[in-house]
């Protein structure tokens, strides 16, 4: 059985948790910024869709859709998206100030810190380790919300054909990404949109 | 970050620096990061604000730092103030860039997800959003592989690689805290391993 898209993810909000206020969004996205280091994403999965559930996988990956083809800081757009999903804009900028106001006086004080140490080669060295990590974090983001291409209106060979050309044009031929977004996304938009034919 | 650069600022150039990262938010199409290639021509070969180590050691300290990767351009700005000459510049230099760099793309993504949430039943809506994903999918998979294989020099970065994969599969089959791998990172390379 599978109810249309939807209707899934109006069955799923009435049941998940919510955030209370605003205060709610701006802790929440102040100790999730914090927690990224090189990339932020990978925390934000994490902490919006596995542990405050506050929205389920389909949802996350529709937002950052959205998210990701807008101008601007593709996390930062999500946090603007997700903020202004509950409280409006009042929501919105919650969230934005979560995600930029501590985050960046945390950055200025590295920074000061870092002038001082920067050709230590433990501190280069960890850097290195932490990269490698981050790195490992996004890739392994994006191979759990493939789960998510179980429920989807196209059939799996074809989506996942999708994404493995995504991969090939963006990692191995490092095509630019506003042609890729253009040519593979809408190519998956045109036969998602044949496929939802009423 | 002090290379001994000083400029002197006036208030046509703040505005100057103001407009040309309003421009360069409705060109941040992928991130901000994008953009550093028209930012690096402007802040350091037509105006010479920076210095090349100033704007390059930018990027790398916002990098490793928590938060987004877009506080690189905090960075930047408060830079110029420095070498503009007082802290009160820097300070200047934060709200002017981080303001600009922000306030247009941010005003676009909330319109653009206000029609898109009153209009979520329309066909066309429903297949931007899920025809997506695939995509989506297989950019955060070549995200994690272009960051992770940056050098392109495996003879000498297996360690590296290694560490990457290694954090992804227990970060894909574990709940373990985020902390801890980036922790694990962080001493494995301070020990010299890497």
């Amino acid at each position: 059985m599978s109810l249309p898209p939807a209707l899934a993810s109006a069955a799923d909000s009435a049941t998940h948790p919510l955030p209370r206020s605003r205060r709610d969004l701006f802790v929440a996205f102040t100790l999730l910024a914090l927690q990224g280091f090189g990339g932020v994403l990978p925390i934000v999965q994490r902490e919006m869709v596995e542990r405050r559930r506050w929205m389920t996988q389909d949802e996350f990956v529709e937002e950052w859709a959205v998210a990701q083809t807008m101008p601007g800081p593709n996390v930062v757009n999500l946090s603007i998206v997700i903020g202004n999903r509950y409280f409006g804009l009042s929501g919105a900028l919650a969230a934005l100030a979560g995600m930029l106001l501590v985050p960046s006086l945390v950055v200025l004080a590295l920074a000061t810190v870092y002038s001082r140490f920067s050709d230590n080669a433990r501190v280069a060295g960890a850097l290195r380790g932490m990269g490698a990590v981050t790195a490992g974090m996004i890739a392994a983001t994006g191979i759990k919300v493939a789960a998510t291409l179980n429920r989807h209106p196209l059939p799996l060979p074809v989506t996942a054909t999708l994404a493995g050309l995504a991969i090939v044009a963006l990692a191995v031929l490092r095509l630019p990404m506003p042609g890729v977004l253009a040519v593979l996304g809408g190519l998956g938009c045109v036969l998602t949109w044949y496929r939802l034919k009423p | 970050m002090t290379g001994g650069l000083h400029i002197v600022l006036t208030w046509h150039d703040w505005i100057d620096l103001f407009a040309h990262y309003l421009v360069l938010s409705l060109m941040s199409v992928g991130g901000a990061i994008a953009t550093t290639g028209e930012m690096h021509r402007y802040l350091v070969e037509q105006h010479g604000w920076l210095t090349q180590q100033q704007f390059t050691d930018a990027i790398a300290i916002a990098q490793a730092a928590p938060g987004p990767n877009v506080l690189f351009v905090a960075l930047i700005g408060w830079t110029v103030g420095l070498n503009a000459g007082s802290y009160l510049a820097a300070v200047l230099g934060v709200v002017v860039t981080m303001v600009g760099i922000m306030l247009p793309s941010s005003i676009i993504v909330l319109l653009a997800t206000g029609w898109g949430h009153r209009n979520r039943e329309l066909r066309a809506v429903r297949a931007f959003k899920q025809g997506m994903a695939p995509l989506v999918i297989g950019m955060l998979i070549s995200t994690g592989i272009v960051l992770g294989s940056a050098n392109r020099d495996p003879a000498n970065d297996w360690p590296l690689y290694t560490v990457s994969v290694v954090a992804a599969l227990i970060l894909w089959r574990t709940r373990i805290h985020l902390l801890w791998l980036l922790g694990a990172g962080a001493l494995v390379g301070a020990l010299g391993l890497l």
